[in-house]
This record gives C-alpha cells, sequence and structure tokens, in this order.
C-alpha cells in the first residue's frame, strides 16, 4: 500500500505539472497531451526508446495496477483488522489521530468514486461533459466553465490531498523513514507541503478557467 | 472527594457487560486510582456485593499488571503526563467529577471479568522470538562485548516497555505493533541480539497476526499513551528489520 501510494504521489505531482500547462496557452496544453500519446511529429514521449504510442499504454497499466494493488490491500487489511477489533469503547478519546487519517478509509472510497467520474469525463468518454478529445483544452474549458464542476473538484481535491497528507506521512513511515522524533516531523512538514502544493496546483488552473483568465 | 463512577461489568467472558453506575464518598485526593477501587470494593464488599475485579500488582508503575481505559484513554494520565493506573493520583480528578472505567479493548484480549483481561496474547509474541538464545554458565565480564552508546541508549528506552498493553487498547485497529516494536529494537540494538535478529522479527510479527492483533496505520494514538514514552519510531524500525528480512534466509 505504501510504495502503491507513493507512485500515485508522483503520477499526481506531474499531473498537476500538465495541467498547469495550459497557463502557457492552448497550444503547448494540446502538445503535451499529443506528445504523451505519442500522437506529435517527433514520436512522442520516450521515442524512440519506445515506439511511438507505448508509453502510454505502459504508464496507464503500471497505474492501474497501483489503484488496484492499493484498493486491494488496504481492504485486506481493513476487513482483517475490522475481525479483530474488541467492542466499542463507550467513551472514547483520541489523543494524536488526525481528521486525515481517521478518513483514509471512506475518504478512499470517495476519492475512487470521484476516479472513475474524472477518467470518464477526460478518457473513457472523452468529451462526455462538453469539448472534444482532439484539442483537450476543450474538454477542460468546457468542463471548468460550469462553477458546479470548479466546485466539484475543489471539494473532491481537498478528499485527495487530505488522504496524500496522511498517505504520506504513513508511507514513508512503513517503509522505516521514521527514525527519530525529527524525522516524524519531517516527513509530516513534508506531506503538509505536497499536500498544500497539489491542492494549489491542480485548483489555481480551474479556477483560471472559471473566471475567464484563460 | 466525592464521584460518580461508571464501570464496566462483566460477570465472565461470555457474559454481557454493561455501564454500572456507582456513588463514592470520602475519596482522598492523595489515593491512587486503584486505592480508589479498593475503597469502593470493600463499600460494595460491606454491601454484599461481588467486588469490581481488576487487575493490579507491583503499585509502583513498573510491573505492567494494571491498566484500564478511564474516560476514554488508556490509563487516563491527563496531557503531558505518562503513567501507569496504579501511579494515577485522584487529585488529577475534580471533586464530584463522573469518571467512566472500561476494561482494555481488543479482539485479542478477551474481557476475563469486569475490567480484568486476558494478555496472554503478548506472552506468546515474546515466546515466538523476544530473547536471546545463549548458553548458560557464568556471566561473562560487562566490557567483553562493547555496545555503541545510541544503539546502547536506544536499546534500554525500548527495554522500559513493561507490556501493559495501553499501546492496545488506545489503538483505532486494536494493533500490538507498539509493544512488537519495542521488543524487536531492544534486541535489535544491542550485539547479543544480532544472531536472531531476522528470524525474530519474522517470527514475532507472525506470532502478532497469529493472535489477531490489527495492522497498524501510523496514526500515533498508541505512543501518545504509552506510560513508558515508547516512541512511534520504533515501529519504523520494526519495519525497517521486516524489510531487512525479506533479503535474508534467517527464518524461511
Amino acid at each position: 500500500m505504501a510504495v502503491t501510494g507513493l507512485i500515485m504521489i508522483a503520477f499526481l505531482l506531474m499531473h498537476m505539472y500538465g495541467n498547469l500547462k495550459l497557463f502557457l496557452g492552448p497550444e503547448a496544453f494540446d502538445h503535451y497531451a499529443h506528445w504523451l500519446k505519442g500522437a506529435t511529429e517527433d514520436g512522442g514521449i520516450l521515442y524512440p526508446v519506445l515506439p511511438a504510442g507505448w508509453f502510454i499504454w505502459i504508464f496507464r497499466f503500471v497505474l492501474v495496477l497501483s489503484v488496484i494493488l492499493h484498493i486491494w490491500s488496504a481492504a485486506s487489511l481493513v476487513l482483517a483488522t475490522r475481525a479483530r477489533q474488541g467492542d466499542k469503547y463507550v467513551t472514547r478519546k483520541t489523543k494524536a489521530q488526525t481528521y486525515s487519517a481517521r478518513t483514509m478509509r471512506w475518504g478512499g472510497v470517495i476519492i475512487a468514486v470521484f476516479l472513475v467520474f474524472h477518467l470518464i469525463q477526460f478518457t473513457i468518454i472523452p468529451g462526455s461533459f462538453g469539448g472534444n478529445a482532439d484539442e483537450p483544452h476543450t474538454m477542460v474549458v468546457a468542463g471548468f466553465e460550469q462553477w458546479w464542476m470548479v466546485a466539484l473538484y475543489a471539494v473532491a481535491m481537498v478528499l485527495v490531498v487530505m488522504h496524500v497528507r496522511h498517505g504520506f506521512w504513513s508511507a514513508f513511515t512503513t517503509l522505516g523513514g521514521n527514525t527519530s522524533s525529527r524525522a516524524a516531523s519531517v516527513l509530516n512538514g513534508l506531506a503538509w507541503i505536497v499536500a498544500v502544493v497539489l491542492y494549489v496546483g491542480f485548483m489555481i488552473m480551474p479556477l483560471a478557467v472559471l473566471f475567464g483568465v484563460i | 472527594m466525592k464521584l460518580k463512577l461508571r464501570i464496566w461489568r462483566q460477570a465472565g467472558p461470555e457474559a454481557a457487560g454493561r455501564m454500572v453506575e456507582y456513588d463514592l464518598d470520602g475519596v482522598s485526593e492523595d489515593m491512587s486510582f486503584l486505592e480508589m477501587l479498593d475503597l469502593l470494593n470493600e463499600n460494595l464488599t460491606n454491601r454484599n456485593e461481588e467486588p469490581v475485579a481488576f487487575d493490579h500488582d507491583c503499585r509502583e508503575g513498573i510491573c505492567g499488571m494494571c491498566g484500564v481505559v478511564i474516560n476514554g484513554v488508556a490509563h487516563g494520565a491527563p496531557e503531558g503526563v505518562r503513567t501507569t493506573t496504579c501511579q494515577l493520583h485522584m487529585r488529577s480528578f475534580a471533586d464530584g467529577a463522573t469518571i467512566d472505567i472500561e476494561p482494555w479493548r481488543a479482539g485479542a484480549f478477551p474481557v476475563l471479568k469486569d475490567l480484568a483481561v486476558d494478555r496472554g496474547a503478548f506472552d506468546r509474541i515474546i515466546q515466538a522470538g523476544g530473547f536471546i538464545s545463549s548458553n548458560t554458565g557464568s556471566a561473562p565480564d560487562a566490557h567483553s562485548t562493547p555496545a555503541p552508546k545510541r544503539e546502547a541508549d536506544l536499546a534500554f528506552d525500548n527495554a522500559t516497555c513493561i507490556g501493559c498493553g495501553a499501546c492496545v487498547a488506545a489503538c483505532p485497529n486494536s494493533s500490538a505493533m507498539l509493544f512488537t516494536a519495542a521488543k524487536i529494537t531492544h534486541l535489535a540494538m544491542l550485539p547479543q541480539g544480532q544472531p536472531e535478529r531476522y528470524a525474530r522479527v519474522k517470527s514475532m510479527v507472525a506470532a502478532h497476526d497469529e493472535e489477531g492483533f490489527g495492522n497498524c496505520t501510523n496514526i500515533g494514538e498508541c505512543a501518545a499513551v504509552c506510560p513508558k514514552g515508547i516512541p512511534l519510531e520504533s515501529i519504523s524500525q520494526l519495519n525497517r528489520d521486516l524489510i531487512g528480512s525479506l533479503f535474508k534466509a534467517d527464518g524461511k
């Protein structure tokens, strides 16, 4: 769960970088999207190490595998834990648990539902909320011109970055990185930085579209 | 002091339990929490009622026998204090306060009666590897095996674990990772623990899961209630050793 989680955090940072290409203009954004798919004249990313168009499928395979393994390990651990928990306390006071840590499980399920919606909108049925797949920026603009779409993404991204906040810390702790109380504060600090960078980086573009800056 | 106690009463392992209210007068603020329970039991005995069963032994915070959940916190220590139930004093409570007292709750710690639980699972985790194997004989000279200062300190800090079970009681997943990690770190830091280091971590973690403890999600409730201040870092040490053991033939 730690390894697949970190793969997905790395992906989110890359995804965010790609989104910000829209600030360089629609052509730059579309070129980047086609380049990832190997549909540009230079053969796209990693060409000629990989034949044009292979990278995107390998990348998708790794990501889907990460998502599946992540959910599978989470689900099997949750089920095992549920079976082993004692009866509930009548009175219970938490001393250390954060809101992000408490919402990892249900938050994760909601994020998975959001992910399905997000993939339908931009990948599986491209243009299902306006725009066309040949010019990817038109899908983005058509989607985020709707205030409710921006609101939906704003809420979903809060869930995502909360999941990332506890997940980043927890993944490194699971992998043995929490070596001292100082390491704990460094890891937690980094987790906060990654979460804030992701939120700002992902939301600034839809907001710019909504307010007509782009 | 006058107190209203709400205590978990359960006649036996299979019986259904419930919270029962008791009013208790004449509590001195110098009493320890267990002495307050003694006073209650004396009153109950005089009234010909069944006294409340609770675990206790040394009453000086070093044996790990006592432990109840007080107002939702394992051992009930106030903010910023680390203590076992026996070293918690009634001056930590206000006169007229209502105090909820419950047993440790975890699948691997079945309630025996009232506030007493069976912590035999901890003994079986220790039996799985919480020791070093050495031939007995006359004790070697103290300086014959040098131990580095930093590692020796870490080993000692982790060796202070008294196995009270507060970590399990506080854990939302009923995991005993902190207990197991303390034992692993204690032995992994010392030269004497090296020969069995990687076989130990495998068998102790396997025993931990076998006993029906939950999985660690790095929340930190355990370290927050530990009367001995075992840090969450110990769990990372356990994980490092466990990952390391994947690349060793020991214990396979």
